[in-house]
């Protein structure tokens, strides 16, 4: 930036002689010096040249120009001072494996720190993108047909449009065909004949792609022909009814989500306080616990398989931390709520304060693996896949769960010591160790649950605090001591948040819900699904 | 009873030994505060600013301490907990005898411990970017004000992005409240309509964001350029940028600007979503000046980790505590009168290659950098202001602060909200 302005005037002029020369004989020699020259400004230019010079860059014919500008967007593009010469980063490391940007020769290693790295901004990005995308129109790829057209839809050329129209007429995917005709049909509304226009307006009413919506009111609006307008404001009125329509399946899709969050959190709590009757403060901490163990299995293993790996071993700590309370502190206390609550809190802020002694106070960062990433179309509705998996998983484990309790061993005796503890004695059972072992699979779950959570919130020694209250809600909202309860005051918890959050903006839906909740164990003490016959007198 | 007692016996004999020990080898120290949560929610973002505070003590006394008295630092915990500041507080005046103390960080932990210093006459230095509609004497504003932050990441994304449609996000509490209060009404002064803004407050810690960024999505598919302005507080900016990458809103189509976000919290972060988003702070851990790379390495030094990073408050304790440096070394003593009044007019350099200079209304002069967030957590500098920019208190956009002004140099004003119609001072030292 330092630079003499008329050196680098005079230098511009030189590049765009030597341009000029490099087209009519395409030799790689001096499109190379063009290149390297162009590179060498980058380095030194601010944001409104880098544009300017990224355009040349791209009418560059180099066959290494989209990689160039691909690298430069993902700031990968380095200049190395001691050689003079730009390149490109190839991994994230501190010593990074490097290759010559125009000539594309690996170089071997170079230290982050002997690197500067060439800058951009997302002007510069969207411009590097629109570039790249009408470079890949004509690709074999169909992915890269695919963003070319959606790029054009983002940011409509005028220039373009008469490739998107030979393109048309020879595209084989019907799918990126489908786009095309919308991406024309918002280059027509531009267009200066007003039946092109109203055509157009008709053509892209009750469609969902948020970049239409824009143009199509600004033609409702301004437009000077009042049919186009009529056109526009009919199409307008398609897509917001279709938009409301999936505003819901989208809001329903939020409180099932968010149920799930509640379930998996509260779930093992419904196990220890609703089955034992043993009111554990420390139910977060040990959530906390599972996602320290995720994060502890991602320093080991790629992020892809770190959480399959995660779940067990978060049960597996969890239950024996769990274990470690129930026959350290909690055994001592059986039949003192009140002692067992202090108690409890006791321990929820020694296992908090001891994370962060051990890890540091700061939070950890988990990273998300690519099959959580991203969206998934379900029909016209997209959902965020990291979302869709957790639902799949509260249900996973809750059927397990169930199935635990129901079906085994452990289950019977868990019950049977929960009806009547002496009766169960009697009939031989270890209650002891039946306790010990119920507050375990509570507390694992509890591991579980923070599996998932680690993928949706931060990973730090506040975590467990945050979801105790909602989970106690949700147990005693289901219903204490019964598993189905807690399932349907988890999702119908999360669904009436989400319906009252775009109502009542995030603050006053929470309070809402409490207040409601308040009410309703007024009138029901006992909860949804309270419980019936004698167990419910124990 | 008797058995507690005989319990607690040598532990009440070993406090007041040590007690005897600290006050023997108080008579040839000065004693400097840091007032830092170091456990509860807030410890996350406050234990680093203890450790910068010791390390620039440690520092001046390896260059032979001050008024030839080596300093010597009395670290208290207030756990987060706001009433519990104000009790330390007390402690570290009354007690200690500190010359000045160090501290805090949001903005409600600084209301509680204003009345406690104003009483007791100390001198706090408060790091922090805040919502500004305050002056005390007796503390000075190290972070930025409102119109050092807010206004210009604004502008910038108004004049070089071409924002047209604002979404003003925040935390439910006094600073996100009072600065988007300022940036509406700078917004709607610039010509901005009220059907452009949108403004969304949500709970401390909030971690289910899918309704609102489906809502900011809506907002901004309106074909205008949209902006989020981001005064979510620390923790919950995590789940909010996943959720912002899960549903597909790049910084390209919708860049969030957040004025909490910074280093320290992008290092608990997967950044992978982040990159684009951008920040605005006074300072950046990226920038290039050699005050910031001598900075960096004492730091890594001091803390034997290379890899924990800088951010924005530890340089304003670094300044704060050179200027109460140098105003101790003018004032030749550490009355607290005395170096408050020394203070005003003191210049000390910052670490981006400018010079920070203490204002008569307590607050200091700062670049302001907008950074765009990059894959390795750090920000590259996209846009910095020509100059220095002075903090203002009291600010313009606001109908009830228009008027106020702070000036505690001026003889005739001495006062941290003088109405300059109405000529009077509200008589208080502060709001």
């Amino acid at each position: 930036m330092l630079t003499c302005p008329l050196v680098r005037a005079g230098f511009l002029t030189l590049v765009f002689a030597m341009a000029l020369l490099a087209v009519p004989t395409p030799a790689r020699a001096a499109d190379d010096a063009v290149a390297r020259a162009l590179l060498a400004q980058l380095r030194e230019a601010d944001f409104s040249d880098k544009a300017r010079l990224v355009e040349q860059l791209a009418a560059l014919e180099h066959p290494r120009i989209a990689t160039i500008l691909k690298a430069l967007a993902d700031s990968r593009l380095y200049y190395q001072e001691a050689e003079n010469r730009a390149v490109i980063g190839l991994d994230d490391a501190p010593t990074i494996a490097i290759e010559d940007a125009v000539g594309g020769a690996a170089l071997g290693q170079a230290g982050k720190r002997d690197l500067e790295k060439i800058t951009a901004n997302n002007r510069l990005r969207n411009l590097i993108e629109n570039r790249l995308a009408s470079l890949g129109l004509a690709s074999a790829d169909p992915g890269q047909r695919r963003a070319a057209v959606q790029a054009f839809l983002k940011n409509p050329d005028p220039a373009g449009t008469e490739r998107l129209r030979a393109r048309l007429a020879v595209e084989p995917d019907a799918g990126i065909k489908a786009l095309l005709a919308l991406a024309l049909a918002l280059a027509d509304l531009a267009s200066p004949e007003a039946a092109a226009r109203a055509q157009a307006a008709t053509a892209l009413g009750g469609r969902l792609q948020p970049e239409l919506r824009g143009p199509l009111s600004r033609a409702a609006a301004e437009d000077p022909d009042p049919a186009v307008r009529e056109a526009a404001r009919t199409a307008l009125t398609r897509t917001e009814f279709r938009l409301q329509l999936l505003g819901w399946a989208e809001t329903l899709f939020f409180g099932l989500s968010l149920g799930s969050v509640l379930i998996l959190a509260a779930i093992g709590l419904a196990v220890t306080f609703g089955v034992m009757g043993v009111i554990n403060m420390a139910h977060g901490e040990l959530m906390m616990l599972g996602a320290y163990t995720t994060w502890l299995t991602q320093q080991w293993l790629p992020v892809n398989w770190s959480l399959p790996v995660a779940v067990p071993l978060a049960f597996l700590v969890a239950a024996l931390a769990g274990i470690a309370i129930e026959r350290g502190v909690i055994r001592f206390l059986y039949g003192r709520p009140l002692e067992t609550l202090l108690a409890t809190f006791g321990v929820s802020l020694i296992l908090q304060q001891a994370v962060r002694s051990i890890f540091s106070p700061l939070n950890r960062s988990v990273a998300t693996p690519d099959w959580m990433s991203g969206t998934i179309a379900l029909g016209p509705l997209e959902v965020t896949l990291n979302r869709l998996i957790i639902i799949g998983f509260c249900i996973a484990v809750f059927a397990l769960l169930w199935l635990a309790l129901q079906r085994t061993r452990l289950g019977l005796e868990v019950r049977a010591v929960t009806q009547n503890r002496a009766m169960a004695q009697a009939m031989g059972v270890r209650s002891a160790r039946v306790d010990a072992l119920t507050f375990g699979l509570g507390s694992g779950i509890a591991g579980v649950a923070g599996v998932a959570l680690s993928q949706l919130t931060n990973v730090g020694p506040n975590l467990g605090q945050s979801y105790i209250v909602d989970s106690f809600m949700v147990v005693v909202f289901g219903g204490v001591g019964n598993l189905w309860g807690t399932l349907v005051a988890g999702l119908s918890l999360g669904v009436a948040n989400k319906l009252l959050e775009p109502w009542s903006g995030a603050v006053l839906a929470k309070i809402l819900v409490l207040v409601f909740l308040v009410l309703f164990i007024q009138k029901r003490p006992r909860g949804l699904f309270p419980q019936r016959g004698r167990a419910a007198e124990a | 009873m008797t058995d507690i007692k005989l319990k607690i016996f040598p532990w009440l004999l070993a406090g007041t030994l040590t007690l005897g020990v600290s006050l023997a080898h108080a008579a040839d120290t000065i004693k400097v505060g840091v007032l830092h949560s170091l456990s509860g929610t807030m410890a996350i973002s406050e234990t680093t600013l203890k450790d910068t505070v010791l390390m620039l003590i440690d520092a001046q006394n390896k260059k032979g301490g001050l008024l030839g008295k080596k300093l010597e630092a009395v670290v208290v915990d207030p756990a987060s907990n706001w009433p519990l500041f104000a009790e330390k507080a007390r402690e570290l005046l009354q007690k200690d005898k500190v010359a000045a103390v160090f501290g805090c960080w949001t903005s409600v932990s600084r209301k509680s411990v204003l009345p406690v210093f104003e009483e007791l006459n100390g001198i706090l230095f408060y790091p922090v970017q805040y919502e500004g509609e305050e002056s005390s004497k007796n503390v000075f504003y190290t972070g930025a004000a409102p119109n050092q932050q807010a206004i210009p990441a604004v502008d910038y994304l108004m004049k070089d992005l071409e924002v047209k449609r604002w979404v003003l996000a925040g935390t439910d509490y006094v600073y996100p409240r009072t600065t988007n209060k300022i940036l509406e009404a700078y917004l709607k002064a610039k010509g901005v309509k009220a059907e452009d803004i949108l403004i969304n407050y949500t709970p401390f810690g909030h971690s289910d964001w899918q309704s609102i960024v489906a809502e900011i999505k809506k907002f901004g598919s309106a074909g205008k350029k949209t902006a989020v302005v981001s005064t979510i507080n620390g923790d919950a900016n995590v789940p909010f940028y996943k959720e912002l990458g899960n549903q597909g809103v790049s910084a390209k189509d919708i860049p969030v600007v957040a004025f909490s976000v910074g280093e320290e919290e992008l290092s608990g972060i997967d950044t992978k979503p982040l990159v684009g988003h951008l920040a605005a702070w006074n300072y950046f851990m990226s920038v290039k000046d050699k005050a910031n790379d001598a900075f960096i390495k004492d730091w890594h030094a001091f803390i034997k980790n290379d890899k924990r990073v800088t951010n924005d408050p530890m340089e304003a304790h670094y300044i704060g505590f050179n200027m109460w440096v140098k105003a101790v070394e003018k004032a030749k003593t550490t009355d607290s009168d005395k170096v408050i009044a020394a203070m005003i007019g003191i210049e000390a350099p910052n670490l981006t290659g400018g010079v920070a200079k203490m204002l008569p209304n307590h607050h200091i002069t700062k670049p302001v950098y907008i950074g765009e967030i990059q894959a390795d957590g750090q920000f590259d500098v996209v846009w910095k202001t020509k100059g220095l920019v002075e903090g203002d208190a009291w600010s313009d956009f606001l109908p009830g602060s228009k008027d106020i002004i702070a000036d505690w140099a001026d003889p005739k004003i001495k006062c941290g909200n003088y109405n300059t119609v109405a000529k009077t001072c509200s008589g208080q030292n502060y709001k």
